[in-house]
């Protein structure tokens, strides 16, 4: 196979882990977020956890998974865009852990101070790693502060600006959107009903937030649109993604939960979409020069090695398809607490 | 300090944390999924209980290793930019295939481990199990090979790339199943998994022996130690095996870290002996209180006594590994699996005589044993690591070629400062101290609580079945153990 072709499909191919993830630890981030607000006693906070219980740490591989491809595929993006962005992963990778262990941890004493500070580290840090990722990739649209041989200059500071704080704040309402949604599929009763008046409230600051957040990059990032300009057939990308999210609350108002659901998730590989269209041939811009960007020429990894990556996707991916399903198909219904729930 | 010491101490002290738990999961999921095929077999509640009981200590482990593992794996990007872009082509596809091939399958089936004992049969169940039990060794297989890459490079070619003007060097692929199966990776890999599975049967061996000693849980501790027990013995033996095997290859592929493990500083004609334990000085190259066995390393290392190994002053003096470190812990290993094989064997022998029980002074060796084995297999790294410095890929030579490595030094992120390093050594050094607390403090509750009995069990599954809803047992119910249902909050 020839080998620009290859590189564009390995392009796409992270492209499908990157939305993957974000679709799918995008609800349970979600959860996260909402868990202190919307369960009102332990039975409930237990319910609203163990929706995700089985799941998240599933959906989590998918990060991993794009971190060890984007490696693979093209190294040197991935070895600058983690070294730039040193201090925020590292902030988090703590959210991670943090995650990892609330949900663990919470259930195993029966002490309300203990499940208290549990829980307060689930929301923390499924809220800081919703901002943060979408702090990153504001940060990445904008283009940053890249040297030559591909050494960042800038700092954490140089990361904190409106632009990229407001990506991250339309980030965190986007997920908490979809992870309302998922809760009113997986819960009953007046739990349900609570969520559902949350879904209303959440839909309107996020759209707002998507509108602001839209005209901010016409204005702050100008190539973004570029790729659209000359592509017009490109424009389908924008008008789907806007269409998805105007399709939330009508299928919420249809009463059909499992569409809103689907919807919201196409809101989410919408924006991917359009986030791989706007940097497209770049990882990762340079406001000093264009000459020091990350490209997908000089990122990727040898011809020989972008194969056999194929080859293992190729193989590995159906197995990976079925497996979710399987899962996903196991844990279908309502969620219930027994004997082996947090 | 400078960014290189600080980078090296974050990640060994970040990697050796991540170590304690893989080991523990990869050695336990075997040992659960020893149980579960013998409650398939037998349909005996004891069995099953057993089987719940060890899901629940693994899941609480496996949480920890992979929150720790992710660190790993994003620490090569963060404060390794140069490594990774060198070595990017071939590291980077075994990292992706243990996402694509381990991960998945461990994560996945970790939900039906964990959470579908109410909800599948007993057959996806034991399934679920063996998935898990491979997909952590998998997760091994492919990590192994990486690390053994780096180790003794194969399959590849350096390619020298014009970044904005400068021609910089990195790694290609040549040859995939080269790389692959490089000259160290079977050896590496087969005694990494004996380790694990060495910690693992004496980790369900010691916490059954301290319920025989404190006289509790003794059905399920009786039955568990049937399996725990051989297994724990035929692992040492083979893990002394490959040890073996992948010491000896050393003289061939890392003869410098052969020299620092034995502390060899002066080559000779004559035989070389084996020094058994002592204080190794490197800046006077002697060894101080040395006690040391004639002929014993020749045969060791060439089946031959009188053919002397090559010592450090073969190497060229900036390629020397530092020494004491990898002396003693090469020496605290093999010390540890000897006391170890010596423990399981008597243990077992007991175990046949059906006199284990009253030898209380043995079973509480038992009980200490899965410390011996994690420390052991923590000093086994560290010398494989340590004894490999300055190179974080070695120099290789293929078909007469001789191939560059790259040096420690050199494959450090530039755009990262000792500042940022530092802060996040202080921030994981937080984090994984309350961790590695948190995670006793469970395991111990857990211990503590232990199985429940077969006729609970039963009991527990009757009324699970009479209400078939489980929100109303939870509602109505007793809360069957602490790591059952607490109804009694509402």
């Amino acid at each position: 196979m020839n080998y620009e072709l290859l590189t564009f499909i390995w392009f796409l191919l992270l492209g499908v882990l990157l939305t993957g993830y974000a679709i799918l630890d995008g609800f349970d981030l979600g959860v996260g977020i909402l868990h202190p607000f919307i369960a009102k006693d332990d039975r409930e906070r237990r319910l609203v956890m163990n929706s995700i219980g089985p799941l998240w740490d599933g959906n989590e591989v998918w990060l991993v998974t794009f971190g060890g491809a984007l490696f693979a595929a093209f190294p040197v993006a991935y070895a600058t865009v983690f070294s730039s962005f040193y201090t925020a992963f590292y902030l988090l990778l703590t959210c991670l852990i943090g995650r990892a262990v609330s949900l663990e941890f919470r259930s195993k004493v029966h002490s309300p101070t203990w499940r208290k500070v549990w829980d307060v580290g689930f929301f923390l840090s499924s809220f800081t790693a919703a901002f943060l990722l979408g702090v990153a990739g504001g940060n990445v649209m904008a283009g940053m502060e890249l040297g030559p041989k591909y050494e960042y200059q800038g700092n954490l500071l140089s990361q904190i600006y409106w632009y990229p704080l407001m990506v991250g704040c339309l980030t965190v309402s986007l997920f908490a959107l979809h992870g309302a949604i998922f809760l009113y599929l997986k819960t009953e009763d007046e739990l349900q009903d609570r969520i559902r008046k949350v879904i209303t409230k959440l839909f309107y600051v996020f759209a707002v937030l998507y509108l602001v957040v839209s005209v901010a990059t016409f204005v702050h990032v100008p190539h973004a649109t570029e790729n659209i300009a000359n592509y017009p057939i490109l424009w389908i990308v924008p008008l789907l993604n806007a269409l998805a999210v105007l399709n939330i609350p009508r299928a919420m108002h249809l009463g059909k939960p499992g569409y809103a659901f689907f919807t919201s998730s196409m809101v989410i590989a919408a924006l991917a979409t359009l986030f791989s269209v706007a940097i497209f041939p770049n990882f990762m811009l340079s406001t000093l020069d264009p000459a020091y960007n990350v490209t997908l020429d000089n990122a990727r990894s040898s011809q020989g090695t972008l194969q056999t990556m194929l080859i293992i996707a190729v193989i590995g991916m159906p197995c990976v398809a079925s497996y979710t399903v399987i899962i996903y198909w196991i844990f279908r219904g309502k969620v219930k607490l027994d004997s082996n729930s947090y | 300090m400078d960014v290189e010491i600080l980078s090296r101490l974050q990640f060994a002290g970040t990697i050796m944390f991540h170590y304690l738990f893989p080991p523990l999961s990869i050695g336990l999921g075997l040992q659960l999924f020893l149980c579960e095929l013998a409650y398939y077999r037998t349909r005996n509640p004891a069995w099953e209980a057993a089987a719940r009981f060890w899901t629940r200590v693994f899941a609480v482990n496996f949480a920890m290793g992979v929150a720790t593992g992710i660190v790993m794996e994003f620490e090569f990007g963060t404060n390794w930019a140069a490594y990774s872009r060198f070595v990017g082509d071939v590291f980077g596809s075994a990292l992706a295939a243990e996402g694509i091939f381990a991960f998945f399958l461990e994560s996945g089936f970790l939900a039906v481990l964990v959470f579908g004992w109410d909800r599948v049969g007993p057959k996806m169940h034991l399934f679920s199990t063996l998935m898990v039990s491979l997909g952590s060794m998998f997760s091994a297989v492919w990590i192994v090979i990486a690390n053994s890459w780096q180790q003794t490079p194969a399959g590849y070619h350096i390619v020298w790339q014009d970044v904005q003007g400068e021609m910089m060097p990195r790694a290609e692929v040549t040859s995939f199943w080269g790389m692959v199966l490089n000259p160290s990776s079977v050896d590496r890999l087969t005694h990494t998994l004996m380790g694990a599975f060495v910690l693992g049967a004496f980790f369900v061996a010691s916490v059954c022996s301290y319920y025989l000693l404190r006289n509790r849980h003794h059905d399920v501790a009786k039955r568990c130690l049937s399996i725990a027990l051989p297994t724990a013995l035929a692992f040492t033996l083979l893990s002394a095996i490959t040890g073996h095997d992948s010491a000896q290859k050393l003289v061939e592929t890392q003869p410098a870290k052969l020299a620092a493990m034995e502390a060899h500083f002066h080559t000779s004609d004559q035989p070389t002996g084996l020094t058994l334990f002592g204080w190794p000085d490197a800046e006077n190259e002697t060894v101080k209180f040395g006690v040391k066995v004639p002929y014993l390393l020749s045969l060791m290392v060439y089946n031959d006594p009188t053919k002397p190994v090559p010592g450090m002053d073969q190497i060229p003096e900036d390629e020397r590994p530092p020494v004491w470190l990898p002396f003693q812990m090469f020496h605290l290993m093999v010390g540890l699996g000897t006391l170890m094989i010596g423990v399981a064997g008597l243990a077992c022998w007991f175990w046949y005589r059906g006199t284990l029980i009253e030898k209380r002074w043995l079973l509480w060796a038992v009980v200490f044993m899965p410390i011996a084995a994690m420390t052991a297999n923590q000093a086994g790294w560290i010398t494989a690591e340590v004894g490999r410095q300055p190179w974080i890929v070695y120099p290789s030579v293929q078909d007469g070629v001789e191939m560059m490595g790259l040096k420690t030094a050199d494959g450090l992120s530039e755009s990262v400062t000792a500042q940022q390093v530092l802060s996040s050594i202080i921030l994981f050094s937080i984090i994984y101290s309350l961790l590695f607390a948190v995670w006793v403090f469970v395991l111990n509750n857990k211990i503590q609580h232990g199985p429940e009995s077969a006729e609970e069990l039963t009991q527990y599954k009757r009324k699970l079945k009479k209400e078939s809803m489980a929100e109303n047992f939870s509602r109505s119910g007793k809360a069957l153990g602490g790591d059952m249902l607490d109804g009694g909050e509402q």
